[in-house]
């Protein structure tokens, strides 16, 4: 499962664009500070690598493996 | 029902939770690498009590000081090594860690960090080499690639920059490595052997800086310089046997040395026992 904290992001589509299963599709509504977060939409193609929660700087990404 | 109980990042307890989200740029590579810190801490099972953090003045140097929970100094630019040398002497079960800029630590520190290594003093230093001074707005560093227009060098820059890992290794550390922020993996592993090697152990971490570098060199967003970093690096061990025509504008990463020369203030501390017997 993904978890995304959308206040902390900042938008910068890192985890869009580097998801190797392209789970990600950036949101069309803003967040507390403006910017568009990640919505996960694949989240069932995720294979917990947990390459997004790494390269996020902004600490708004978990990937639970259940 | 009950609403899903929202979790997110697992290791805000190693951070200071209550100054997020941070104050970098957006894209800006900090982040990642204190996130990779605080996972390369929580698979050690370090406690963040034994840490003792030193940094000196720039955006990088916020990764430990505010961020990264952990008793902290927070030092005049460029002098993170000298006070971190005098608390490894003092405090010598203390796991000893450097964060810092390429400015600060290769150019204005350049002196204490070449010195340090060649003592092979206990510390983890991390170079977050963004090869610009970042937080004064995009000045030419000593990291700065050959060309590079900068705020400073609008014509481009006339200086050939570091090979800072090469440099340190050279100097007598016991470990070096070089990694970017695109490979997180294998530098929170980096990460690990140089907290946990005994001597001078020293990591250069090539870290985005959409803002003040990237935009004028024509990477402005993190995504191009991970990109980047993806497609024009090679691993040491390949790199190895390889011609430098072969290796050409390629960046090297992976592990430069790794070796076992008995540490300064273990030294120290065996003399002074020595000479009071
Ligand atoms: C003695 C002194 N000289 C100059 C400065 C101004 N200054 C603040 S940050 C900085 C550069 C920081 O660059 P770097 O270490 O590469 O860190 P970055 O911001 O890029 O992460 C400079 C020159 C200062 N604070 N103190
Ligand atoms: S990597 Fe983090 S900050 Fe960047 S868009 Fe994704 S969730 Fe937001
Ligand atoms: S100026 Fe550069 S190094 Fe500083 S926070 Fe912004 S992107 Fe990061």
């Amino acid at each position: 499962m993904i978890e995304i904290d959308e206040d902390l992001c900042k938008g910068c589509k890192i985890c869009t664009d580097f998801c190797p299963k392209e789970v990600f599709e950036t949101s069309d509504k803003i967040n507390k500070k403006g910017y568009y977060p990640p919505i996960p939409v694949r989240e069932d193609e995720c294979i917990g690598c947990r390459f997004c929660e790494l390269l996020c700087p902004e600490f708004a990404i978990a990937v639970v493996n259940e | 029902m009950m609403a899903k109980k929202k979790k997110a990042y697992r290791l805000k307890h190693y951070l200071r939770e209550e100054l997020l989200p941070t104050t970098f740029c957006q894209g800006c590579g900090c982040g990642t690498v204190l996130n990779t810190y605080a996972q390369a801490i929580e698979e050690l099972q370090i406690n963040p009590k034994d840490i003792v953090s030193v940094t000196g003045i720039g955006c990088s140097s916020w990764i430990p000081s505010p961020y990264f929970k952990a008793d902290t100094l927070h030092t005049t630019h460029g002098r993170a090594i000298a006070f971190a040398t005098g608390v490894k002497i003092m405090k010598p079960e203390a796991n000893v860690v450097v964060i810092a800029g390429d400015g600060d630590l290769a150019g204005i520190g350049g002196n204490h960090l070449i010195h340090a290594a060649r003592r092979n003093v206990g510390l983890a230093v991390f170079l977050i080499n963004n090869m610009i001074y970042g937080m004064t707005g995009g000045q030419v560093s000593p990291m700065t690639p050959l060309g590079d227009k900068t705020t400073t060098t609008p014509y481009g820059n006339p200086e050939y920059p570091f090979n800072i890992a090469e440099f340190v290794a050279a100097a007598g550390a016991n470990y070096v490595a070089r990694w970017t922020t695109y490979h997180v993996f294998p530098l929170m592993e980096s990460i690990q052997k140089a907290m946990t090697k005994d001597g001078f152990s020293f990591v250069e971490i090539l870290t985005q800086c959409p803002v003040s570098y990237g935009r004028r060199v024509g990477m402005r967003t993190g995504e191009e310089f991970l990109k980047y970093f993806k497609e024009n690096t090679i691993n040491s061990l390949k790199a190895k046997d390889m011609t430098p025509e072969e290796i050409g504008d390629k960046i090297i990463v992976g592990k430069i040395v790794e070796r076992n020369r008995k540490e300064f203030t273990t030294i120290l501390r065996e003399m002074n026992e020595e000479r009071r017997k």
